[in-house]
């Protein structure tokens, strides 16, 4: 296993590479030049020139990107020239908050999304199932733009339960999380009641039915450990996803990440922000990918590669 | 536990399908859920042609007599910040919907099928280095990449659309490549190659075809997630720009109007996923119907 874990984890390298080199390059086209924004509309010729120097620009593209590399394998993203601080700070400053949503969002999937989905596939073609296989696609359909505008419309304007925006307690991450999150119920519901409907195949539930434990026995002790596997790794891979769900929900929310960092840097053109954003969340995908890939072949000895 | 099934005997009986995805088609007229999209997603492109006689105000029209008027029998969705019908611009959304959904999905299918298909023909570095392409371009979520390449080329719905089909196409890529690969090994495939046949001849003629219906499910699939990236998209304003009756455009505007006009946001959002739904039942029946085995 050992072996198979390398191999995929030097398989990942190149793509890595390609990401870094694809995030440079958008932002490397985008009109408009760095050391000009840094000065603003007063900074002479000359001093522009002497910023391009110090900043290399004026070296080719390739030893630009090379520089620009070296800095983010240091931890260093550039400098935000909206906030006149370094990158990095202002992204560690803003990632707390996201990962919080995110990992609200993620116990809202797991809490709702895995015992609809047994429960489902159980009782599977019955009214219920198909009530609730309806109410999936339902919640798959839902734009989170428009989830997390109705949310704040019924719970914090009509109701008043919940704050409108803003974070610092407990209940302002709850909206935006269900925004972020309800969409993925449906999608892990539906994914986890056709693992579930998989196993129930198997010969060893009919065995384990034939030598008289109870259904209940059965169902969650036999059948739902090994359909969790596959469930385990969709919800590695849906991390990065709600990262990039965040960028709306965020927003909306006027909730404190790296997602209304993002949205805020796009406005003001402050790219070195944008680059590292983009470049932290396609990271975590790869990363979260062999993280999947290495939980599977520990919960499924039948990998070997 | 699975009775087992009787051996059943099916009787022709009155008209039934006929040609080559017979069984197919039947398939597919006994999926509920699939029988409804496809009506659904008739109806909308009904309503798309039909919108001019449907609407009953044109969609830009602004009068200001009648600002944020709530629902009523005269404004079936009521009235914007600018006095225009939400009824009328939902209704002329729908044009802008599907022609973003349709023309995106072509073009990612067409990117993603041709590196699918060169990737798995081909095999060796053309494999390596398309199958790299396609895990970095996996790698970002589709509306973040898509932010960044707006902030590089600026916001207008023709970049947007530019920037989602330059990274979408992966899943089309990827579908294709694995098809290919089982195909290529097949003799009728091995006796053209004999027989001299070209690659792009081989490649055109013998394996498009079997790689078709497979790329149209995933289109169906692929269609709404296209659909609800653009929108994201003009909802945060790097989109469709106002007064353009886009649905994402409609709701970001109506949002400032939250507490007095809620309709305005609310009616677009309907209208989004009721599309979104359409396409993923009709995909949800296309899939059992002909590749029951792609999730």
């Amino acid at each position: 296993m050992t072996k198979y874990l390398l191999r995929r984890f030097l398989l990942s390298i190149p793509t890595i590479i390609g990401v870094t080199l694809l995030v440079f390059i958008i932002l490397f086209l985008a009109p408009g030049d760095p050391a000009q924004m840094i000065l603003g509309p007063r900074g002479t010729p000359e001093q522009v020139d002497a910023l391009r120097q110090q900043l290399g620009l004026d070296r080719p593209v390739f030893e630009q990107y090379l520089r620009w590399l070296g800095g983010v394998l240091t931890g260093n993203l550039g400098q935000s020239i909206a906030a006149r601080q370094p990158a990095t700070t202002l992204i560690t400053q803003q990632m707390p908050y996201t990962l919080t949503l995110a990992l609200s969002a993620i116990v809202l999937i797991v809490v709702c999304a895995i015992p609809i989905g047994v429960f489902s596939a159980v009782r599977r073609n019955s009214w219920a199932d198909k009530g609730l296989s309806a109410g999936s696609m339902f919640f798959y359909s839902l734009p989170d733009f428009w989830l997390a505008i109705m949310l704040m419309l019924v719970f914090a304007i009509q109701l008043r339960w919940l704050p409108i925006s803003g974070a610092g307690s407990w209940q302002a991450v709850i909206l935006p999380a269900l925004a972020l999150g309800l969409p993925h119920v449906g999608t892990v519901s539906r994914l986890m009641r056709a693992e579930m409907i998989d196993v129930l195949g198997e010969h060893y539930i009919r065995t384990a039915h034939a030598k008289g434990l109870s259904p209940i026995h059965v169902n969650y002790g036999h059948a739902l450990r090994n359909a969790l596997a596959p469930i385990i790794v969709y919800l590695f891979l849906t991390i990065p996803w709600l990262l990039g769900g965040a960028v709306i929900v965020e927003t909306i929310f006027a909730y404190p990440g790296i997602g209304r960092l993002m949205f805020q840097s796009i406005l003001s053109r402050d790219l070195p922000v944008v680059q590292g954003i983009l470049l932290i969340i396609a990271t975590s995908t790869v990363v979260f990918n062999l993280l999947g890939d290495f939980v599977t072949a520990q919960l499924d000895p039948r990998i070997r590669y | 536990m699975t009775p087992i099934a009787k051996p059943r005997l099916h009787i022709t009986q009155g008209s039934r399908a006929h040609g080559p995805f017979a069984p197919q088609i039947r398939s597919f007229r006994r999926h509920f859920l699939g029988m409804t999209g496809l009506v659904l997603v008739l109806t909308l492109i009904l309503i798309a042609v039909l919108a001019p006689v449907i609407a009953p105000y044109p969609p830009d029209e602004q009068n200001l007599l009648v600002l944020r008027q709530p629902p009523s029998a005269e404004h079936l969705f009521g009235t914007d910040h600018a006095g225009r019908d939400v009824f009328s611009r939902v209704v002329y959304g729908t044009q802008i919907a599907l022609t973003i959904g349709i023309t995106l999905i072509v073009i990612e299918a067409l990117i993603g099928i041709t590196i699918g298909l060169l990737s798995g023909y081909f095999g060796g570095w053309v494999d390596l280095l398309f199958s790299t392409l396609v895990d970095v371009f996996w790698a970002f979520p589709p509306i973040v990449l898509a932010l960044g390449i707006v902030t590089s080329i600026g916001p207008s719905l023709t970049n947007v659309m530019i920037a989602i089909a330059l990274i979408s196409w992966a899943p089309f890529a990827r579908v294709t490549r694995t098809k290919v690969q089982s195909l290529r090994t097949l003799e009728y495939i091995q006796a053209s190659q004999c027989c001299g046949a070209t690659s792009i001849s081989i490649l055109l003629r013998h394996i498009l075809p079997n790689i078709l219906p497979t790329n149209l499910v995933l289109a169906s699939l692929m269609l709404p997630t296209a659909l609800l990236a653009a929108s994201s998209l003009s909802f945060l304003g790097f989109g469709a720009q106002p007064p353009t009756p886009e649905w994402g455009a409609i709701l970001n505007e109506g949002r400032e109007y939250l507490r007095q006009a809620p309709w305005i946001s609310t009616f677009p959002g309907i209208a989004i996923v009721i599309t979104v739904m359409a396409f993923n039942f009709l995909g949800d029946g296309l899939r059992e119907a002909f590749d029951p085995k792609i999730r």
